[in-house]
């Protein structure tokens, strides 16, 4: 077969700077072929090989007692004693799910999923975390109906519960909608699965479904700018099969019990390249393809198309050569393909033969070890302006305008297309913060979240990274989970851009601070850069995902509020409104500081939650809309009225954080006041539960009113 | 008691299923789409929630078509007890074992949530531990659970009393609210609504837990 001729637009095309180009050649001694050229770009792309963010990666606290398995393989694992342990990690799927909404979120669930189950664990609980640009852009609609559609479409086929997420709104994102999907599976400490290879002459097994030419390029689309050229951009998008992906995790896992798995790693990012690098290098041990064996569904693909096709639901594994035929036979069983394609050889080579020729013939450590490393400039953010004056609103006009947003509605709308069911073992379904699912066969339960305030990250990266953490954090301790770890799933713009960069390197600041000091390392994470678009950037959106650990389902904080309860705060009230929701949404301002995060505040307040649980009747953490929008949610969920004594403005949707409201008996309320003394936790007493109306200093309206406004606003939008 | 869940390829709620029967006393053997009989001494057969085959066609029609499912067939022709959940539900259909069809929901978007149901009847093995009337609270979590039958059909489903459980607010435009409905021999259930996501306190809610409860009277009375 004919392979085009390498000219500058082609190597430029690939995402090459004259100087990578340059290793490439230097590296090889010689000029590469087209095929190797597209492996080159396919591991060296910032997708792959994270060259921009990895020197600050390194910063994160990624040990702790708890942790199995850090950053680096498919996910990080993290124990739950009982010799189990939860697998979890976030991902993007932003410029996929932009160019084809359903198609793109899709695979970014199907990803994710098989990031999880290629460890030997089986997917307990999907999240995500979605960011599209404002409500009146005329491609919001689109993209919003088309991503919530494609995350159901494939975690409802495959079985697996999406128990929460989050969804925001905000020009920044008009070209760039961001899509971070996030997956935990529950496996055994003893029966963890990974990627390096072991063994000279082991077979290099397919699996899964064949390979055709979707999503050929698709990393490097990924780490690019989005211009007028995107609609082109299409065929890179992959396809995604549910039904497939389901066979292919039931047909492992029976795989992983016979003992036949040697490694195994999921083909993602660059297939068939990326993955089978992975392995060789890891194992420190090199790959001999033979690309006629691959399973095809399109006739006469070349080289380049076969290693660098996204095709999904495919597995690449080193096989004990003793157990093939009970291999074999599982993947029959499932009607899947299965196909020795290669074996490992000692020499550092990574072999790529096709039609009795040698296409691709590469030195594989280099291929993942030489990939180039950036210190890019940076700049750090400056510090912002002060807030400027805000005047003082009626607190029944502001909370209605909140629950009239599409920032601060009820997503049922969302939520309810996705099962948050299926598996039986949900305990707290989505919507009411953390949701939780118990750990099947036991009492033990695992609460998930995800959070970030891109605003508060903009005005200040550092406090904004330490933010998302501590939110995090918040929801779990609200719950009554005690939190175990983190993933980061870091969506930025371009990072030649010292701005951009200054904004990444100080939200990694940040978070790493949080998560030392909540202990709640950072077990996996994923970096989205470039999310520009004809040169402007999203807001810095560093999500952060977390799990946190119930010895017993019967401390789920689960509550609702009641009549005759009284309302309490916990947690330190100055009223910060700067960068508030409060302030974006009624005056459609975004200035002054994001607030100061008190790490040691975080933890005391959190810990005293979680100690103090007897006491509690309901409980949900304070973040963007302060106490009015806390206590409206508590009020909501429980169908009755509340009462606040407080007229401020400042302290009603001030979003000072380390902050719980608590509703609960009179007599617990005092055993309550007892412990936060002895806790030095600061706590007041600020409303009652009763009633059918909010009333909020003077002011008052009937909860059905603000009800009924929070639970139609979203379906009145994207319908 | 025995029970056996059938497991197609894109099954997703098997287990639960299974868990749900274990529940109630049953020993429970899970049976493979691929076989062509049933286990010896089968009380009941539940066809399980998920999507058989991908579902990329119409819901169920190729599960209807699988070896395993001439078997059921079979078992409910010479009397068996057949429970179908969700897509069993819809593949009870397509094998005309029960009468009707499951259309795309009228708002088109895939549905979940726990939704109020009432039980029309209690002449069944299924529903004989409620109340005809009864509201009680069960989740639901479908895309084509729109249940349409024709006029002759909907008169003879009503003249027999065999409407199972109609929504109490319709959330799929299913025709007369139904929900679940009933084989002539009255052995055969098929709803929409998941009973096993409903057995547990820690489910939420437990008003699934009297239709296995029941069965099992049933089963152990016959």
């Amino acid at each position: 077969m004919t392979e085009p001729t390498i000219t500058p637009e082609i190597i430029a095309a690939h995402g090459f700077t004259d100087d990578e180009w340059a290793e490439v050649n230097a590296i090889l001694g010689r000029a590469p072929n087209f095929t190797e050229m597209g492996i080159f770009s396919a591991m060296w792309n910032e997708h792959c090989s994270y060259k921009s963010s990895k020197k600050w990666l390194r910063t994160l606290p990624t040990e702790g007692p708890q942790v199995i398995c850090g950053p680096g393989e498919n996910a990080g694992i993290v124990d739950i004693g009982d010799g189990q342990c939860v697998v979890f990690k976030m991902e993007s799927h932003n410029h996929p799910s932009y160019i084809e909404p359903y198609q793109g979120a899709a695979t970014g669930v199907g990803g994710i999923l098989r990031d999880v189950f290629t460890m030997g664990a089986r997917p307990i609980a999907a999240m995500n975390a979605l960011s599209f640009g404002q409500v009146d852009h005329p491609k919001t609609r689109q993209l919003v109906n088309g991503v919530v559609e494609g995350i159901g479409g494939y975690g409802n086929c495959f079985g697996v519960p999406t128990i929460g997420g989050e969804i925001r709104f905000h020009p920044a994102y008009n070209g760039n909608c961001l899509v971070n999907a996030f997956a935990a599976g529950l496996a055994d400490t003893d029966k963890i699965f990974y990627s390096a290879a072991s063994g000279v002459g082991m077979p290099v097994v397919y699996l899964g479904a064949k390979t055709g030419r979707d999503g050929v390029g698709g990393a490097t689309m990924a780490s690019a700018e989005f211009d007028d050229t995107i609609e082109e951009k299409r065929p890179t998008v992959q396809v995604g099969d549910p039904f497939t992906e389901k066979r292919l995790l039931e047909a492992c896992l029976e795989l992983m019990e016979t003992g036949a798995v040697i490694s195994i790693q999921d083909m993602g990012a660059a297939g068939l390249t990326c993955s089978a690098v992975e392995m060789g290098d890891k194992g420190g041990l090199g790959i001999k393809l033979t690309l006629d064996a691959v399973p095809q569904r399109e006739e006469n693909m070349s080289a380049y198309e076969m290693m660098l096709s996204e095709s999904q639901e495919r597995m690449l594994m080193v096989l004990n050569p003793d157990l093939e035929d009970q291999a074999r036979a599982i993947f029959e069983k499932w009607d899947l393909d299965f196909a020795i394609v290669g074996e490992t050889i000692a020499e550092d080579r990574f072999l790529i033969i096709h039609g009795n020729e040698t296409v691709a013939d590469l030195p594989l450590s280099k291929l993942a070890s030489t990939a180039p490393e950036y210190d890019r400039p940076w700049v750090e953010t400056p510090a912002a302006e002060p807030l400027a004056d805000v005047p003082q609103i009626d607190p029944i006009d502001g909370l209605r305008a909140l629950v009239a947003s599409p920032n601060y509605c009820s997503r049922a709308w969302a939520y309810q297309q996705y099962d948050s069911q299926v598996m039986a073992d949900t305990i707290r379904a989505p919507g009411l913060g953390a949701g939780v699912v118990r750990v099947h066969g036991t009492n033990k339960a695992l609460a998930f979240t995800s959070d970030v305030t891109p605003r508060y990250v903009k005005a200040n990266p550092v406090e904004g990274g330490k933010q998302a953490v501590a939110e995090a954090f918040r929801n779990l301790c609200a719950v009554g989970a005690k939190p175990l770890a983190t993933t980061d799933n870091m969506n930025f713009g371009n990072p030649q851009k010292p701005e951009i960069m200054g904004q990444f390197v100080g939200a990694i600041k940040g978070i790493g601070e949080a998560c030392l000091a909540l202990d709640t390392p950072i077990v996996s994470g994923n970096v989205s850069l470039y999310n520009e678009t004809d040169g402007t950037g999203i807001l810095p959106t560093p999500t952060i995902g977390a799990v946190g650990l119930l010895d017993s389902v019967d401390d789920l904080i689960a509550g609702t509020a009641r009549d005759g309860h009284v309302l309490l705060l916990v947690g330190e009230t100055t009223g910060h409104l700067g960068q508030s929701a409060l302030l974006y949404e009624v005056f459609n301002r975004e200035d002054g500081d994001a607030p100061h995060v008190d790490l040691e505040a975080e933890r005391r307040n959190g810990d005293f939650i979680r100690d103090n649980r007897e006491w509690i009747g309901a409980c949900t953490d304070l973040s963007d809309g302060g106490l009015a929008l806390a206590a409206f949610e508590l009020a909501n969920a429980a169908g009755t009225g509340i009462t606040l004594d407080v007229a401020d403005t400042a302290t009603l949707f001030g979003e000072d954080q380390a902050r719980y409201l608590i509703s609960t008996s009179f007599d617990k309320a005092e055993a309550l006041m007892i412990a936060a003394g002895r806790a030095g936790v600061s706590i007041v007493t600020v409303g009652k539960v009763g009633g059918e109306a909010i009333r909020i200093g003077g002011s008052e309206a009937p909860l059905a009113e603000l009800s009924d406004i929070w639970s139609s606003t979203f379906a009145t939008h994207f319908g | 008691m025995k029970a056996a869940v059938l497991q197609f390829p894109g099954s997703n709620c098997d287990r639960d299923m299974v868990e749900g029967f274990r529940g109630a006393g049953f020993d429970v053997a899970t049976v493979w789409h691929k076989d062509t009989t049933l286990p010896d001494g089968i009380d009941i057969v539940g066809v399980p929630g998920g999507f058989s085959y991908g579902d990329y066609l119409r819901c169920g029609a190729i599960a209807a078509q699988s070896p395993i499912m001439r078997a059921v067939a079979d078992f409910a022709v010479w009397g068996g007890h057949v429970l179908g959940v969700c897509n069993g539900f819809q593949v009870l259909c397509e094998t005309r074992m029960l009468p009707g069809v499951l259309m795309r929901n009228a708002r088109l978007k895939f549905v979940c949530r726990t939704e109020p149901l009432i039980v029309a009847t209690s002449d069944s093995p299924f529903t004989r531990a409620y109340e005809a009337g009864q509201q009680i609270e069960i989740p639901i979590a479908h895309h084509d659970g729109n249940y349409q039958i024709d006029d002759d059909g909907l008169v003879a489903l009503r003249g027999e009393d065999r409407i199972a459980f109609t929504y109490a607010d319709n959330p799929n435009g299913s025709r007369a609210d139904i929900a679940g409905v009933l084989s002539a021999n009255r052995r055969v259930l098929g709803m929409m609504p998941h009973p096993e996501r409903a057995v547990e306190a820690a489910h939420g809610g437990t008003d699934g837990a009297p239709l296995f409860a029941a069965l099992a009277g049933a089963l152990v009375a016959a």
